[in-house]
């Protein structure tokens, strides 16, 4: 019992490797046998969660880079219910890390100790879709792919598309402000939200739950939940405009020799595919490699160089998708910005390129130990930094590669360093805080779609300025005075 | 000598589409649906590239029957690498009726009048499953045909083809001229690559029509009806395998 009580207060091993320093907060009370029987008697059976192995998912995020130890999992299926629980661990003092589809790739959506999991997994009815104004209203627990594939039915798409579509939660993006891949078309996912339902930390609701497009009425109090990841408030219904799916999309994917020349190329995109222009991505040559090994393709699908550029154009008609495409390809080719290329001709040859680009996290995963960087950066300093990192991470024969990739369109980095036999220290402390001074002197961001979660959350400061850091705690306080959501996230954590 | 080869490619309603029946049920919904070749064509013109990459054929000629917007396809035949293209133009009622012996007749008499060595098509098209053509076309033209083709071998006028079958493969030999079709796991088709987009643009492209060739393209079966398959029902969840035990007895299932 002793033993185990004295483990609740560190965090567990592969959490403690990257925050060694970090410790439970005496502030919080520990969960006993009475909460338990609380939330057994206000949820119905196969809502509460306690049984160990059952707990285990919800307590490692999907690159295993955290993992917590809490013993209570609740999968709540209305508001009135998540109310009820927020309102007691108010009460109780009882710390909760809201969880969605637990997709994440800064910690921040798993407990770090013994945190209660509030899981959104259940409540995911879908809502309406109002053909005429092209909004849904749906629950946050619905997986987005589903959501797509539900407003596809009346001709509309999700403004947002990642590669984690499949599992993750429509709330768990809205509240990360999830990027992903069709940016440069649909704009910020914080753009196409209308309204959110909100539960604050002590139970009550907020309302903001409407589907006006325009409505200029004193303060926007939606805005701050968006992006915050949960350590406001969380969200329990969205209002999303979804944009019209275009039944015509051309694909092109090219071969560069330089980065000079993928950036050429993006700028020709842009100009010559105008409005038609929907993704803009680019890979380079050991990210690639890694890719086509992942897919088991012996074969590159087009002549190899050292940078590659994915080109998506969407329209109305296909005749007007393939045409602008094709004559971007034309004028590329003839200007010697690529060197080879290719256009798919059908759907199945669009889904085998995309997955060159879309399946490259799980690549990494599968190439080691992966220290992952998502970084806004001027177009011109993006790559420069790739190389500087390739230099430092020369010395270390454990380093397996040093990958750039990323959404080129909305100049945002993926760095990921994969190293052999594990996490290393020597590494960690090679690139951090490096990096992230490295791109805090460029006004870059420390993460651009990512969040800061539990990884980043001490680069902060780098990134914002220390009025804005003082302006964020005071928020914090208002709508979490007991500090009870998601702790020691997003915000620095001060030990108190 | 090295051979010349005919090679069907059909546009037909992409792979990765769901097809959906008109509520009439006269047919499949077509309209603003994606199109692409039907992916065992693919695989045949493939062969045809490989067989000319190794020298042994010195021609490959695509040929596709149907709307104008065949000619879409052929361009992607020609940009993997065919050296022109023939485009039989049926449209309208015409095409919506156009019926496997018919398009056997098309092509067999394109491949009389180009005077070809080979006949490479696909073992069938993803939206009819006929499975027609390529034996139609053999026996109208009284060649030796080879389906359902994994692996390909071409000497002296010969071809040793792997074929599958049910439960293996069989391998025979046949003498050219001979028709050969397409199974799945004949090859990988490449991605077209830029140059060759650009060079499909200006190689040659014939049209003509079944009247040209002397065909009588009318149609000898009528379609009935169009059926959806049934959907699935939706299945139940069990609390334990006792429960499971009793709901399989009571469907008399065990």
């Amino acid at each position: 019992m002793l033993f185990q009580f004295i483990r609740r207060l560190s965090t567990s091993p592969l959490t403690r490797v990257r925050h060694p320093k970090l410790r439970r907060s005496t502030h919080y009370a520990t969960l006993t046998d009475k909460d338990v029987n609380f939330f057994e008697n206000l949820l119905p059976r196969g809502s509460v969660i306690t049984n160990p192995d059952d707990c285990a998912p919800y307590n490692i995020d999907w690159i295993k880079t955290c993992q917590g130890q809490s013993q209570l999992v609740l999968r709540p299926k209305t508001v009135k219910e998540v109310q009820a629980i927020l309102r007691y661990c108010h009460e109780h003092q009882l710390a909760v890390c809201p969880q969605s589809g637990n997709t994440g790739l800064a910690g921040g959506s798993v407990p770090v100790f013994d945190e209660i999991v509030l899981s959104f997994t259940s409540m995911n009815s879908i809502g309406d879709f109002d053909e005429n104004s092209g909004v849904l209203t749906t629950d946050a627990g619905c997986i987005l792919q589903t959501l797509d594939t539900h407003v596809r039915k009346f001709g509309h798409t999700m403004p947002i598309d990642l590669g984690a579509k499949g599992s993750c939660l429509i709330g768990g993006n809205v509240a990360t402000n999830a990027g992903g891949l069709r940016v440069v078309r649909f704009g910020s996912l914080r753009s196409a939200v209308l309204g959110l339902e909100i539960v604050l930390a002590d139970g009550s609701l907020l309302d903001c739950l409407t589907s006006l497009r325009k409505d200029n009425t004193g303060v926007d109090l939606k805005q701050p939940f968006i992006g915050s990841e949960g350590i406001l408030g969380v969200i329990t219904r969205v209002a999303l405009a979804c944009p019209l799916a275009m039944p015509g999309v051309g694909l092109g994917f090219f071969a560069c020799s330089s980065f000079e020349q993928i950036l050429s190329t993006m700028r020709l995109a842009r100009r010559i595919c105008g409005e038609t222009l929907s993704a803009v991505e680019f890979l380079d040559e050991s990210t690639y490699n890694l890719s086509l090994k992942n897919l088991k393709r012996a074969q590159s699908p087009i002549e190899p160089n050292k940078f590659y550029i994915l080109i998506e154009t969407m329209s109305s008609t296909e005749e007007h998708a393939k045409a602008t495409l094709e004559k971007l390809a034309n004028t590329a080719l003839d200007k010697e910005f690529v060197t080879d290329g290719t256009l798919a001709q059908d759907l199945t040859q669009y889904q085998d390129l995309w997955a060159i680009r879309e399946r490259v996290p799980e690549a990494l995963v599968a190439d080691g130990y992966v220290f992952k960087y998502d970084f806004s950066l001027p177009p011109s300093r993006m790559y420069k930094l790739v190389e500087e990192t390739q230099q430092r991470m020369k010395p270390f024969s454990n380093v397996r590669n040093v990958t750039g990739f990323g959404h080129l369109g909305d100049q945002n980095l993926h760095l990921n360093i994969t190293v052999k036999n594990g996490y290393s220290d020597e590494i960690k402390h090679e690139l951090e805080p490096w990096l992230y001074e490295w791109v805090a002197k460029e006004r870059g961001s420390v993460s651009a779609e990512h969040g800061l979660g539990l990884h980043k959350s001490k680069y902060l400061q780098l990134n914002k300025g220390e009025q804005s850091l003082v302006l964020m705690k005071q928020m914090k306080k208002m709508f979490d005075p007991k500090c009870i959501l998601n702790p020691y996230k997003v915000l620095p954590y001060q030990i108190d | 000598m090295a051979i010349r080869i005919l090679v069907g490619v059909k546009r037909a309603i992409d792979y990765a589409v769901k097809i959906q029946v008109k509520s009439d049920k006269t047919g499949v919904v077509t309209e603003g649906v994606k199109h692409s070749m039907n992916p065992f064509d693919e695989i045949a013109v493939e062969e045809a590239i490989r067989l000319k990459e190794k020298k042994v054929a010195q021609e490959v000629i695509a040929i596709s029957c149907g709307p104008p917007q065949c000619q879409e396809t052929l361009r992607t035949a020609l940009a993997l690498g065919a050296d022109r293209a023939i485009h039989v133009e049926v449209a309208g009622k015409d095409y919506e009726m156009l019926q496997p012996l018919a398009i056997s007749k098309l092509i067999a008499a394109v491949a009389k009048k180009e005077n070809v060595d080979l006949v490479l098509l696909g073992k069938l098209a993803i939206d009819d499953d006929s499975n027609q053509t390529g034996q139609m076309v053999a026996g109208l033209l009284s060649w030796p045909q080879a389906v359902f083709a994994s692996k390909v071998d071409i000497k002296d006028k010969k071809a040793e083809v792997m074929r599958e079958i049910d439960g293996g493969s069989e391998t025979i030999r046949v003498k050219l001229p001979a028709v050969i079709t397409a199974d799945l796991r004949l090859n990988q088709p490449r991605f077209a690559n830029l140059p060759s987009i650009q060079k499909a643009k200006k190689k040659p492209m014939a049209k003509m029509s079944p009247k040209d060739l002397g065909v009588d393209i009318k149609p000898h079966q009528e379609y009935l009806s169009y059926e959806e398959p049934p959907k699935r029902q939706g299945g139940g969840r069990v609390a334990s395998v006792d429960e499971l035990i009793s709901k399989l007895k009571e469907k008399g299932l065990i």
